[in-house]
């Protein structure tokens, strides 16, 4: 299908964000609405695209490009493959989730609500810029451009020590994005030797030869970048501090959709332009990757703060996408894929209870509940089972990718397989230890007695927040074909690019293009 | 070609003067010399009015005079002054910069009578000097002064000759040693800044000077042409080129702002008005490296493995020591003062990439620097409280929460200056980067990279401090700029703007404009 549909849907929320800005000082309510309408459209459009998306059809689909700066050789290129595809959809469908959560919380205190839905709307377009980008360069200005809005919103809407996590956040992001801007620029001027003329154009960079030596150390600071924004061990320190600061709307935006573009770039860059190199570093990238699985999770375990707990296991889970990513399996490969997207939906949905939780309590402590679940048997239900989709449990969607990972790991790395199945045995324990003490036993009754306000179960707005994703947890553990179909050719294509095939039995691995 | 030389000997020629081509230069010279007429026969009342105009008017017809040249290159006046590309460029920065200080320096509606005091000479601290603060005169002869050292900036970008070129030198610096002992509040600091750089200044000149002499002994001319080929063919003394051309640098350099050369930024940009600040930060700059670009490419291209390893430690040197002090500043115009050393250190990095691209990311990154430094000092004007500028940082909390256009835009300067994306900051860095690795200076670009690291965190601060901090009891007001600064801002914001987004003419300009004639 042609026409301008990428440009059109990656400009929409920036639109969004304009008008909101220029809305009068007091229509809360008007910008909370038109905000959330906003988005979905932005949710059709999408699903028009996902709709018109060929699984067997091209690489890149919905194709157009347009002029920008000749002199750098850098165009405003858009296209789609499987993989930004299903990245799309979970922007599409989070946003106007994390907008209808966000209808409280953003009016507390003297902050402004219309810059708060401002905000989130130019978040989005920074995301949907990030996957629709098939120029290196453009990909740069959005991966570097979402930091803005992501800082203010932790800066100005987030905990009492959002100060401090807004610019953790902010510096560890912009000191990997600038390591990668080295290696942008480096990559534009060998595209200059080798090609005769300098280009970011995905597809030209990815055919080209490169030195050894250039590749690797090019390589090195995309991963740094990447690695930072994943995050991967030794990176990840930011993201604690700042998924436990931000508020509840941006912080499931933060570790559902902004934490992906790490593992995206993984895939997208890293991957098919500098083949050699990859292959060099995926030990490195593999070791790394179950050091955070099993360190993260058990930091989640000593975790009392629930926000910050969520935190540590997305790092966790992250160790599992990078090693599904750099096992150069296709099931591994797609299994990192679907992990992105399911980790999304459970973590996401994770966080959200977690909010209704604090909204009534005032308080992401662990300690200052207890027993919870008699009070709300609602909202109950949704945290076991958000939760249980977030330690990977058969029937939930994070079971399949997992087992996807682990199984392409396996079949590459049999040693690496079995340690990183160990995470899965802590995953359970932090994630059931956290249920036991906010649900389960007596009613903590310091809830009850300063006659604090009453515990209401799941309201409907609430319902129609956490609704969808469950069902979305539900349905993909269940039935995960569609999006594995959309995703596999993408992630056969890229393995293509590297120069692998899935091992067959005593084949060893590293074969040459 | 007529050297020095042969003007020097026995049988003086007038030189043949191509008026059109000098007319910028003419036009800004005229307007000055008009200024001091002014301020001799025209009432004090009427001073302010017409000299704002005067200068404006006299800016834009050099700006035309400027485009209508572009079509030429000449060498002309004896050989002493080049009309090429890069020296059009430069001009027309310098130009259109220039224009923007003069709009600040024009404001008088945020301190009665502006940011000039009205008799410098007076004792600072006695009691008339008291009186002059709240007096709503002003020097007028601030702007004929701006008038001479933007003529002398022109032709220091566009001589062709190191005695010329030294004539231009001293004509820009004078005026602006003056201008700096000119601020209305904290006339000490005024004071102490004029006489540092003044003091600074003549040191520096002197070396000019001298490295001038020296390599004239080696080369047996200061045409640049001359010294180019004398490099190229001659057997004399090393030994006299290389301590001449390091003395010329060590000149150069100090105008440039660059470590170890630096020393008086802070000072001064803290103690001068902060228009005139404006004015050294932006318009100074373009005319020194425009100065230093000419210097090596035209004159010691061929000596270039002898220089630049020096240049290039020196631009390492810059970066990093500007972006480590800058982290500890409590000041706002000392900040800016290290972030535009760091940027000098970028600059050099365009420049020691010696190919085309260095030359023309160059010109751009002072284009679209200047801009934007401007702005954010167009700001720090308008910050204010009783003593006038609230320049120490912690008056700046929650500024963001008192006035959020302000601080908003204010914010975009600071990404800008930090190299984010869709600012003016990011294209300049990428252009000047990609000259430096495709001139094979690798190492140049990490410690580049690094030092926009560590940088970022003071413009990060300044961020923090504006939209997260609580405002304090008794903090400053932001004034609503009058007709100028708004003018000022909204320029500065949009090429801020407009240059990181759609920067394709300008870059195509700088491309066009990136070849040296010889």
């Amino acid at each position: 299908m042609n026409g301008p549909w990428l440009p059109v849907l990656t400009a929409l929320p920036l639109v969004g964000a304009i008008v909101l800005a220029f809305l009068p000082k007091g229509a809360d309510r008007l910008a909370k609405l038109l905000a959330l309408g906003w988005s979905l459209v932005v949710l059709v459009l999408t699903i028009v695209v996902c709709a018109n998306f060929d699984p067997d059809g091209d690489r890149f689909q919905f194709v157009t490009s347009y002029t920008w700066i000749p002199q750098f050789g850098t165009r405003l290129a858009f296209g789609v493959d499987g993989i930004a595809l299903v990245m799309l959809a979970l922007i599409a469908v989070l946003t106007p989730i994390v907008l209808l959560a966000s209808w409280h919380e953003s009016g507390q205190g003297r902050r402004s609500v219309k810059t708060y839905y401002a905000l989130m709307l130019a978040l989005q377009t920074c995301m949907i810029g990030v996957f629709v980008a098939t120029d290196v360069f453009f990909f740069y200005v959005f991966f570097e451009a979402m930091l803005v809005p992501m800082y203010f919103l932790i800066g100005s809407y987030g905990g009492p020590k959002r100060q401090y996590a807004a610019v953790k956040f902010f510096l560890y992001s912009l000191v990997g994005g600038l390591f990668m801007l080295a290696s942008v620029i480096a990559l534009y001027v060998v595209s200059v030797r080798e090609l005769g003329e300098g280009t970011f154009a995905f597809d030209k960079l990815a055919g080209m030869d490169m030195s050894t030596t250039a590749g690797r150390w090019i390589w090195l600071g995309f991963f740094v970048a990447f690695a930072v924004k994943a995050p991967l061990f030794p990176f990840h320190t930011w993201l604690p501090d700042a998924g436990g600061q931000a508020p509840i709307g941006a912080a499931v935006l933060l570790v559902g959709v902004l934490d992906k573009v790490g593992t995206f770039g993984f895939l997208r860059y890293n991957l098919p332009l500098f083949p050699e190199a990859s292959r060099f570093f995926a030990p490195l990238v593999i070791v790394l990757g179950i050091i955070g699985i099993l360190y993260a999770a058990l930091l989640a375990i000593g975790q009392n703060d629930m926000k910050r707990l969520v935190s540590y296991t997305s790092v966790a889970h992250f160790g599992f996408i990078a090693i599904g990513v750099f096992a150069f399996t296709t099931q591994g490969g797609s299994g990192a894929v679907l992990y992105m997207v399911n980790h999304g939906i459970a973590t996401g949905a994770l966080f959200l209870v977690v909010g209704f939780l604090i909204a009534r309590r005032g308080s992401a402590l662990i300690a200052d509940y207890g027993g919870v679940g008699r009070l709300v048997p609602w909202i109950y239900g949704a945290f076991f089972v958000t939760g249980m989709a977030s330690l990977a449990l058969p029937m939930t969607n994070s079971f399949v990718s997992e087992f996807l990972v682990l199984l392409g790991v396996f079949s590459r790395n049999p040693v690496a397989g079995v340690v990183a199945t160990l995470g899965i045995v802590v995953a359970a324990l932090y994630v059931l230890w956290m249920i036991q003490r906010t649900m389960h036993g007596p009613t903590n009754p310091k809830l009850l007695e300063e006659g604090s306000p009453k515990w209401r179960d799941l309201s409907r707005r609430e319902a129609w927040v956490i609704a969808p994703l469950l069902v979305l947890i539900i349905g993909l553990g269940v039935y995960p074909k569609p999006l594995l179909d959309v995703i596999n050719p993408a992630v056969k294509a890229t393995l293509t690019d590297v120069g692998q095939q899935d091992p067959q039995p005593s084949e060893v691995a590293g074969g040459n293009r | 070609m007529s050297t020095a030389v042969d003007v020097l000997a026995a049988d003086i020629q007038a030189p043949k003067l191509d008026y059109a081509a000098l007319s910028p230069i003419l036009i800004l010279l005229g307007a000055a010399c008009v200024g001091i007429l002014i301020e001799a026969f025209v009432p004090r009342r009427a001073r302010h009015f017409v000299q704002v105009v005067l200068s404006l008017v006299g800016l834009a017809a050099a700006f035309v005079a400027v485009v209508l040249v572009a079509q030429r290159e000449v060498i002309t006046a004896g050989g002493a002054i080049v009309i090429d590309g890069p020296a059009l460029f430069l001009s027309g920065s310098i130009i259109v910069l220039g224009a923007i200080s003069v709009l600040l320096m024009a404001e008088r509606s945020l301190d009665a009578g502006g940011s000039f005091v009205a008799q410098a000479a007076v004792v600072a601290g006695s009691p008339p000097d008291r009186r002059l603060a709240s007096e709503p005169t002003s020097h007028t002869e601030a702007f004929p002064l701006a008038m001479f050292a933007l003529a002398g900036m022109l032709v220091f970008v566009s001589s062709n000759d190191l005695l010329i070129m030294f004539i231009g030198l001293e004509v820009l610096s004078l005026p602006l040693y003056l201008l700096c002992a000119l601020a209305r509040r904290r006339r000490l600091l005024s004071q102490e800044a004029a006489v540092k750089y003044f003091l600074l200044g003549a040191f520096a000149s002197a070396f000019f000077l001298y490295g001038v002499a020296l390599i004239y002994g080696y080369a047996g001319a200061v045409d640049l042409a001359a010294i180019h080929d004398a490099v190229n063919g001659s057997a004399a003394n090393d030994a006299l080129l290389f301590i001449g051309l390091a003395m010329l640098l060590i000149g150069l350099l100090f105008k440039a702002g660059v470590v170890p050369f630096h020393s008086w930024t802070p000072d001064v940009y803290q103690g001068a008005p902060t228009p005139v600040t404006a004015l050294m930060a932006a318009c100074t700059k373009v005319a020194a490296f425009g100065a230093i670009l000419r210097v090596f490419y035209v004159a010691f291209q061929s000596t270039k493995w002898d220089w630049r390893p020096v240049l290039i430690g020196i631009a390492m040197l810059t970066m990093v020591v500007g972006a480590v002090l800058a982290v500890t500043q409590t000041d706002i115009k000392r900040l800016l003062a290290y972030s535009s050393i760091a940027n000098a250190g970028f600059i050099l990095t365009g420049v020691v990439a010696l190919n085309d691209r260095g030359v023309s990311s160059t010109l751009f990154y002072l284009a679209a620097y200047g801009f934007t430094t401007i702005g954010a000092f167009a700001v720090v004007m308008l910050v204010r409280d009783a003593d006038g500028e609230a320049t120490h940082l912690s008056r700046w909390a929650g500024l963001g929460r008192r006035s959020p256009l302000y601080a908003g835009v204010m914010t975009l300067f600071l990404l800008a200056f930090a190299g984010l994306p869709l600012t003016s900051g990011f294209i300049s860095k990428f252009a000047v980067f990609a000259a430096a690795i495709d001139g094979d200076a690798v190492s140049l670009v990490i410690v580049g990279v690094i030092a926009s690291m560590v940088l970022a965190f003071p413009y990060l601060r300044v961020i923090v401090l504006m939209y997260l901090s609580d405002p304090a009891e008794d903090g400053p007001t932001v004034s609503v700029p009058g007709g100028f600064t708004a003018a000022a801002l909204t320029i500065g914001v949009l090429a801020t703007l407009a240059l990181g987004v759609v920067p394709t003419q300008l870059l195509d300009l700088a491309g066009q404009a990136a070849q040296f004639v010889r």
